[in-house]
């Protein structure tokens, strides 16, 4: 909104101004500018036609492609094409457009980890096939040279593969272990070492044994876990970012009389004058050097009613500008705003989150001393009855082997990456890996009302019992401002069917209301002390016609879509549900008895949201907290897992644990369903996964274990773990 | 039991073909889109500069 009064840029995309970095790739590339938009409602075969038709049909545009997987578009265009316009065209074509900044996003754009892996992956698998095939031969009883050549092959292929793919498992066991603390990659790097280098031994040595196939084979199953891990936390992480990318903080610097430029708000500093026009968010801390206007603070208190503010009055980064243009100078911006220091209250709250232990740490901190334990008692015992080293390592290899954590690998990321991909799809994005585990055992819910569970439209009330007159006085004043209480207004009334009035000389004034002359006499719509009316305590406006009576109309916050569905699904399921909220009590009361609501905690500071959110804690209960404002980060961060809206501030995203994708709050029901079925599924194969533990280990350790058991135990316990996630879609 | 020595070769140098082949799609980006390729092959307009 803002950027429509640009100067001229120094890129064509303007997203591009705000980012630094990105200014200095565009750069080097300022013939053809590339443009980034995402399109959260795309999902067909007809919509990526569409969309690329809309697109290509623009002037300027040369080359259009839809990421149905990521639902974006990549735009060539001609650097005076503006994303506002392509986004314009996208929308009259119906389908919903926001520009994204293209310097966040160029770090995800090649996933360069993700497709090491896959290559991974890859080798693996192919190596696995060649070495099962050969293995065939020696399992069906092959002897002699026919063994040995069999063997030779296996271990040329099997060496290098094992060194190439098995490389991530190295990296960290490397890591963990100069850290002094055992991860589940000790265990996987001993076991892969061990079989190689028996393997390679009794090759050597004419032996009937060697594991070639169950190391490799060990690779690739691990392999598959990481890679499904890896997508999972991608898929989020590059959402979450095409959220950041949404928001492109920009200012407008005054320069000379009256001129304007568009900076980075990074390079505003103290001293600075900036412009905010109407309908735009305060950029930065400081003081009203020029102009009067109304804010809104619900971003930052939660409070509805907007506040009036003028010359010498305080503002804050975050606040929404709602009627007139301002001149703030600035006093801090950036990391110094109030905003940025809530955001690091929020940091230090975090730090104290890690106690939660996930239930794949639980399982491999018993797991990992263990195996080692078991497969050096072996080891030691088969030594001191036989005497021979070369059975003791030989028993050792096969027990790290046949215990090696495939399946216990695969278990959680096989289910996660199952959940999330469904959540994907009803508009819920998962951002932290135990997301979904903590959500499984909430008792209790906490909703934030403003922005939360409204949309933060307001709805004019007792349209019906104004006069016509009023009506029509009232419909002509409001349509000529751009306050979201007047545009409500004028939507309510427009809807009745109401013409309006032919009033003259309309004038907004900043802060106080609209004004107008209609059949001689002064009319006036706003607040109430300008417009000479008695205050009511809820949200309202006032019209005075001439010299009669004072009209309040008053306002309700309009719900947000499957809001009382939730509240309602909530309650049928036995949790317990909170309203919490920063607005006067009056309102809240009122609000909660319409979502069917009973128990509401109104006039809360940031501060005392997140106290009430840690009293629950303490009193045992777990707690899901919704919100989406400033004022909500601390306590999205104290409950014990938090769920915001996408329309949420940036900050309170990044403190939550999920984020819907989405207008409705519906998929909150469908995200506690799934993070229940997940936790039964993980436990599941966790069980699985022990019970062929349990039942292969006595034959390893009793140097029963031939390659041909190792590998049938390992290959089935990852299929039916696999599987058994899968049902979860 | 001598066609092992020309059966084995064959089998690991086509299974080569296969991965070396897996790595070019890798890098041409066949898996950046997994959903819209499956999608796009339904479209009915006519895409003359497919990628």
């Amino acid at each position: 909104m803002t950027a429509l009064a640009d100067p001229p840029r120094a890129s064509a995309c303007p997203a591009c101004d705000a980012a630094p970095l990105a200014q200095h790739m565009a750069g080097a590339t300022a013939e053809a500018a590339r443009l980034m938009i995402a399109l959260p409602g795309i999902h067909c075969a007809g919509c990526i036609s569409g969309v690329e038709r809309a697109l290509l049909s623009q002037p300027g545009v040369s080359d259009a492609r839809v990421n149905l997987t990521l639902r974006r578009v990549a735009v060539e265009a001609d650097p005076e094409v503006a994303v506002e316009t392509l986004c314009t065209a996208l929308e009259r074509a119906g389908f919903e457009a926001h520009e994204l900044d293209a310097g966040i996003l160029a770090a995800t754009e090649v996933d360069a980890r993700g497709r090491a892996l896959l290559m991974r992956l890859a080798v693996a698998v192919f190596a696995m096939m060649n070495v099962m095939l050969l293995s065939v031969a020696v399992w069906s009883g092959a002897e002699g040279v026919t063994r040995d050549m069999m063997h030779w092959i296996s271990a040329a292929i099997a060496i290098p593969a094992v060194i190439f793919t098995g490389q991530p498992f190295y990296t960290s066991a490397w890591g963990a272990l100069r850290a002094g603390r055992l991860n589940m990659d000790v265990p996987i790097t001993l076991a892969l070492a061990l079989a190689v280098g028996t393997s390679l031994y009794e090759t050597t040595q004419g032996g009937a044994h060697a594991y070639f196939d169950a190391a490799i084979a060990l690779c690739t199953f691990l392999l598959a876990g990481r890679y499904l891990d890896h997508r999972t936390r991608a898929t989020a992480r590059s959402a979450a970012q095409e959220l950041a990318a949404l928001e492109v903080p920009r200012a407008l610097r005054m320069v000379g009389q009256g001129r304007t430029e568009s900076v980075g708000v990074a390079d505003l500093r103290a001293g600075d004058r900036v412009r905010v026009l109407p309908g735009g968010r305060i950029p930065v801390d400081g003081v009203i050097r020029d102009g009067a206007t109304e804010l809104d603070r619900s971003v930052m208190t939660g409070e509805t009613l907007p506040a009036a503010v003028a010359l010498g009055d305080a503002v804050h980064a975050g606040e929404a500008n709602l009627t007139g243009p301002i001149t703030v100078e600035v006093q801090a911006a950036g990391r110094d705003t109030e905003l940025a220091r809530i955001g690091d209250l929020v940091a230090v709250a975090e730090a104290g989150r890690g106690n939660y232990t996930s239930l794949a740490d639980a399982a491999a901190k018993l797991y990992a001393p263990g195996v080692h334990i078991i497969s050096a008692l072996a080891a030691v015992g088969w030594f001191i009855a036989t005497a021979d080293l070369r059975v003791a390592l030989n028993i050792a290899a096969a027990v790290l082997i046949i215990t090696c954590p495939c399946a216990l690998g695969l278990a959680v990321p096989a289910v996660t990456t199952a959940a999330s991909a469904r959540l994907f799809r009803k508009g819920v994005l998962i951002k932290s890996g135990t997301a979904l585990e903590r959500l499984a055992e909430v008792d209790t819910v906490v909703f934030d009302k403003t922005g939360t569970l409204t949309d933060g439209a307001p709805e004019p009330l007792g349209l019906e019992e104004l006069s016509a007159e009023a009506q029509s006085v009232a419909l002509a004043l409001a349509q000529g401002s751009a306050h979201p209480l007047a545009a409500s207004l004028a939507r309510g009334l427009s809807a009745r069917a109401v013409r309006p009035a032919a009033v003259s000389d309309v004038v907004e004034h900043p802060g106080s209301g609209i004004e107008g002359r209609w059949q001689g006499q002064v009319v006036r719509l706003g607040r109430a002390g300008w417009v000479g009316a008695k205050a009511l305590p809820t949200t309202a406006t006032y019209l005075a016609v001439g010299e009669n009576a004072r009209v309040a109309i008053a306002f309700a916050d309009t719900l947000r879509e499957g809001a009382a569905e939730v509240v309602a699904g909530l309650h049928a399921q036995g949790k317990r549900v909170i309203l919490l909220s920063g607005d006067m009590e009056a309102s809240v009361r009122h609000f909660a008895a319409r979502v069917g609501i009973a128990e509401v905690v109104a006039e809360a500071r940031p501060e005392a949201k997140a106290e009430a959110i840690a009293g629950l804690s303490e009193g045992g209960a777990r707690v899901l907290m919704v919100g989406d404002g400033m004022n909500d980060t601390a306590a999205l961060t104290a409950a014990d897992v938090s769920i915001s809206p996408a329309s949420a501030l940036e900050a309170a995203r990044a403190a939550s644990d999920m984020v819907l994708t989405g207008q409705t709050l519906a998929p909150i029901l469908d995200a506690m369903e799934t993070a229940v079925a997940a936790r039964r599924r993980i436990k599941e194969n966790f069980t699985i996964a022990s019970v062929y533990n349990v039942l292969a280990v006595p034959l390893a350790v009793a140097g029963l274990c031939s390659p041909l058991i190792a590998a049938l135990a390992m290959s089935s316990s990852s299929l039916t773990v696999s599987l058994n996630a899968l049902r979860l879609r | 039991m001598e066609v092992l020595g020309l059966l084995i070769p064959v089998s690991l140098a086509l299974g080569g073909l296969g991965l070396v082949a897996f790595w070019w799609l890798l890098r041409r980006g066949q898996f950046d889109d997994p959903e819209g390729d499956a999608h796009r092959i339904l479209r009915e307009d006519y895409d003359d500069r497919p990628k």
